[in-house]
Order: C-alpha cells, then sequence, then structure tokens
C-alpha cells in the first residue's frame, strides 16, 4: 500500500508548527498507524531528516501512551481502538491520513504529536488513591465486594489514561477521565475512606488544569477506546455535588480526614 | 475550617445552568398550554378570559415575572461561564475534527446551543414588547362577562395576518426546538440522573419534548395566518 501522510511538525513547545505531508510506500494492510510512522521515520532519518516524535509503549491498547488525532478523529475512526492498534487496512490505496496531536490548553504540545499529558497526573495525585495498610499483603476476597459493584467499577477503571476523551471533546474537558476514576473508587469499600474528598479534590484539580466544562455532546465516549459511558460523568456530578454538601475541608490538612 | 465552592465549579456551574434551564422549560410548557387557547372557537373568547385572569393576579404576577428574570438571568450567567471556559479550554483547533458517532451526541443542537440561545434571548423583550406592553395600543377592549377586557386575541391575530411576522415566530420557534433538543436531555444528565440502560430512553424523550414544544408553538401563527378569522370584520369592523 501506498498513503499520503499529512502530519503536524512542530519543532518544540515554544515552536510555531505547521502541516507537512509525506509519500509512504511499501505499507501492509496489517501494519498498525503507530507501524507506518516508524516506516515513515526510517524514510526520513535515511534522507537526514528529523524523525516525527510521537508517544507509543505496548502497542497493544492497554497502556494509554499513544494518542494521535487520525483524520480529525481521536484514535482515527475506528470505535474502541487505540491508535497503536489501528490497522491500515481501514484506510484506501492512496489515502491521505491527517495525523495531529491531541489538542487542549491543559496537554501542550511537547514535540510534533506528543503532548504533555501529566495533568491527568496531578488530578490523580489529588484525589485518585486510596489509603491502604502498608506492609504484608491482605488476604484475598477479605473485603466483599458484590459482584454488580465489582463488574461496574471494573468498566470504570477500564480507562488507560490516554487522553482522547479530551482530544475528542468540542470543550477540552477532562469529565470522563475524571469520571471514571471518581466512579471506580465510589463503588468500591476499598474507596469510601475518602470517597468526599476525593470528588472535590479531582473536580477542583481538573479545573485548576484549564480543561473545559462538559457540555454532554458524549464525544467523547465514541471516542474512548475502553468505551467509557458518559454515566461516569452523571456519578462524578452526583458525587461531586453530594460531598459539596457535607464535606468541610481541614483547614491544616493531613490528620485523618 | 472550609466550605468548598461548588458553585464555582465547573460541576457546579453546569447544574445551576440545568436547574434553570429544567425551569424555563416548564415555564415554556405552560405558556404553550394557555396559549393553545387560541385554537378555541373564532371570537377569542377563551383566549382573552385567560390573559384577563393572568392579568386580574395583579402582584401575584409581578413575583412571578421578576421570578422568571431572576431564572433568565441564572441560565445566562451560568451557561456564558460554561462557554468561556470552553474557549480558552482549546486555544488551537484542529486541522479536521469530526465526530465519531455511534453513542455520540454531538449534533447541529448540541454544537449551537450558544448561538441559539442568543437569538432566543433577543427575541424575549420584543416578544413581551409585541404582547405586552404595546398590546392594545390601537385596540378596543371587548365586553367579556360585563366588564371590558383587553382584545389580547385580535392583538394577536392581526399580528400574525401579516406572514413576515408570522414566518419569523416560526424560524425562531424552530430554534427554541433545537435549543431544546440538547438541552433538556442533557440537563438531567448535567444533574446526574443517569444509568446507562436509561441514557437512550431520555435521549429519546428529549427530542420528543423539543418536537412538541416547538410544533405547538409553530402550529399558532401558522392557524392564526391560514385559518385564522379576518381581523377586519371580526369585531364587527372595529380594530385593526
Ligand atoms: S501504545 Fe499502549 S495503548 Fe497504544
Amino acid at each position: 500500500m501506498k498513503v499520503k501522510i499529512k502530519v503536524w511538525r512542530q519543532a518544540g513547545p515554544n515552536e510555531k508548527g505547521a502541516f507537512k505531508t509525506y509519500d509512504v510506500d511499501g505499507i501492509l494492510p496489517e501494519m498498525s498507524l503507530l507501524e507506518t510512522l516508524d516506516v515513515l521515520n526510517e524514510q526520513l532519518t535515511k534522507a537526514g531528516e528529523e524523525p516525527v516524535a510521537f508517544d507509543s509503549d505496548c502497542r497493544e491498547g492497554i497502556c494509554g501512551a499513544c494518542g494521535l488525532m487520525v483524520n480529525g478523529m481521536a484514535h482515527g475512526p475506528r470505535r474502541k481502538c487505540t491508535s497503536c492498534e489501528l490497522r491500515m487496512r481501514h484506510f484506501g490505496e492512496g489515502a491521505m491520513i491527517t495525523v495531529e496531536p491531541f489538542r487542549a490548553r491543559a496537554f501542550p504540545v511537547i514535540k510534533d504529536l506528543v503532548v504533555d499529558r501529566s495533568a491527568f497526573d496531578r488530578i490523580i495525585a489529588a484525589g485518585g488513591y486510596t489509603s491502604v495498610n502498608a506492609g504484608s499483603a491482605p488476604d484475598a476476597n477479605s473485603i466483599l465486594i458484590p459482584k454488580d459493584k465489582a463488574e461496574k467499577a471494573m468498566d470504570s477503571a477500564a480507562c488507560i489514561g490516554c487522553g482522547a476523551c479530551v482530544a475528542a471533546c468540542p470543550n477540552a474537558s477532562a469529565s470522563l477521565f475524571v469520571g471514571a476514576k471518581i466512579t471506580q473508587f465510589s463503588l468500591l469499600p476499598q474507596g469510601q475512606a475518602e470517597r468526599d474528598r476525593r470528588a472535590l479534590r479531582m473536580v477542583a484539580q481538573m479545573d485548576e488544569e484549564g480543561f473545559g466544562n462538559c457540555s454532554n455532546h458524549a464525544e467523547c465516549e465514541a471516542a474512548c477506546p475502553k468505551g467509557i459511558s458518559i454515566s461516569n460523568i452523571a456519578n462524578m456530578r452526583r458525587e461531586y455535588m453530594h460531598a459539596g454538601r457535607v464535606y468541610e475541608e481541614h483547614a491544616g490538612g493531613g490528620g485523618a480526614g | 475550617m472550609s466550605k468548598p465552592q461548588i458553585w464555582k465549579s465547573t460541576v457546579g456551574k453546569k447544574v445551576l445552568a440545568s436547574v434553570s434551564g429544567l425551569a424555563l422549560v416548564a415555564f415554556v410548557i405552560v405558556h404553550l398550554i394557555g396559549n393553545l387557547t387560541l385554537f378555541v372557537g373564532r371570537d377569542g373568547k377563551l383566549f382573552n378570559s385567560y390573559a384577563h385572569h393572568l392579568e386580574s393576579l395583579g402582584p401575584l404576577l409581578y413575583v412571578a415575572e421578576v421570578g422568571l428574570i431572576l431564572i433568565v438571568v441564572l441560565h445566562i450567567a451560568t451557561a456564558l461561564g460554561v462557554r468561556i471556559g470552553q474557549r480558552r479550554a482549546r486555544p488551537q483547533g484542529y486541522g479536521v475534527y469530526g465526530s465519531k458517532h455511534g453513542p455520540s451526541k454531538q449534533t447541529l443542537a448540541s454544537r449551537s446551543m450558544a448561538i441559539t440561545g442568543v437569538i432566543i434571548l433577543l427575541f424575549i423583550p420584543l416578544h413581551v414588547w409585541m404582547f405586552k406592553f404595546n398590546a392594545g395600543r390601537g385596540f378596543t377592549d371587548v365586553d367579556f362577562d360585563g366588564h371590558s377586557v383587553k382584545d389580547l386575541y385580535l392583538v394577536v391575530l392581526t399580528a400574525f395576518k401579516d406572514p413576515m411576522k408570522a414566518w419569523a415566530y416560526v424560524g425562531i420557534m424552530a430554534l427554541l426546538g433545537l435549543h431544546l433538543r440538547h438541552g433538556f436531555w442533557s440537563a438531567f444528565q448535567s444533574l446526574g440522573a443517569f444509568a446507562p440502560k436509561r441514557l437512550p430512553a431520555f435521549y429519546a424523550a428529549g427530542l420528543i419534548c423539543a418536537l412538541l414544544l416547538a410544533a405547538g408553538f409553530i402550529a399558532l401563527p401558522l392557524y392564526l395566518l391560514y385559518c385564522g378569522p379576518d381581523p377586519a370584520t371580526l369585531r364587527g369592523g372595529v380594530g385593526g
């Protein structure tokens, strides 16, 4: 297969970027889009040009490192699919494929297609954890969790933190990500200790990072490689409003809060 | 100890926008039901009596009006806050952008909430001027159960016998329908109402609600324009 790749090139965070179009030959239909970029990069390196920078790690759709805007859609046109799993057979011979970085004020471009998603890490640090006793490993099944709750929590926990929800959202909102994390913990006994504080702090951090507000376009659910439902966002709002009524932040911080 | 400032957060603003939006939907429903009396009879007796009863509520009406204005202001303020935050959140847009469809609810309706909202907002003072403050100027009161009341029916009929005005109303009511197509179900989602299984039903209900309301408001001017009595002869040649 032969394809044209129109890709965003940007030398650094403060440089001006622009699209550049490359012809790439010798592509197999079973190759992934990232492998096609690998082929392109080999071509560029041989020609003495700077290769295209992009993120990837597992390349099997489980780590969330990859994240590209492909033909205007986060992770490309296929549903429940990451950029690394997107096969070239979904594009026709000679197709023009536009590849852009995820765009949001909270996800600044570092280089070419690589964006800084550490805003997500800071949201997690603000409340996406549970407190457990360190020491010996607890016995399996020592905490009983009803099956339906466990399954719902697993649905939310399927989030790989790729940021496609933010990229696809017309408002660059991180609500699906934050909603999934808050929901996952709110369903499990281990998540109860920090439940109210978590909802308040994660939402506050989300706002502080400069993500947009959710308008319920539900584009995030369509873009999510794990198909996480926007009912997680509804749940985040419930958790948040409840916490806002009952929880008071202690000025000193820390403690048993 | 400090209470978190929930109403300043993105979630809190959205909740306020939803609650105020739903209150406005309730008002619009009541408004439409009242207006449906225009369909009854060809002399506007029922409509005039309905309007008269509303006016004779006196101070209660003022309270309702002030309340309504406050709700509109709250809706605008929170929706505006939401909108401004969105603009800032993506300073650089995409070269190519499209919906992935499937579960996406991104539609013309959802993307045009701000613009349909602004048009409806501009329409309200015009509408109130036309049918409240300026109504009755140049019209004779009619007799109603012994006392004379404002002939609002004739005012409305005369206005909508002008095809320009009637069709302008149709257009704006279509935009109201578009606004509600996204706004109605979205308000419930913002209030945290959905389990995944119930979402498609609510989304469909939102469409039906928007269609019914828009259809009701669109039918009225068209009915008066094409099927209404002739205003020149309605009150024995008086009026118009
Ligand atoms: S590289 Fe790990 S999910 Fe794509």
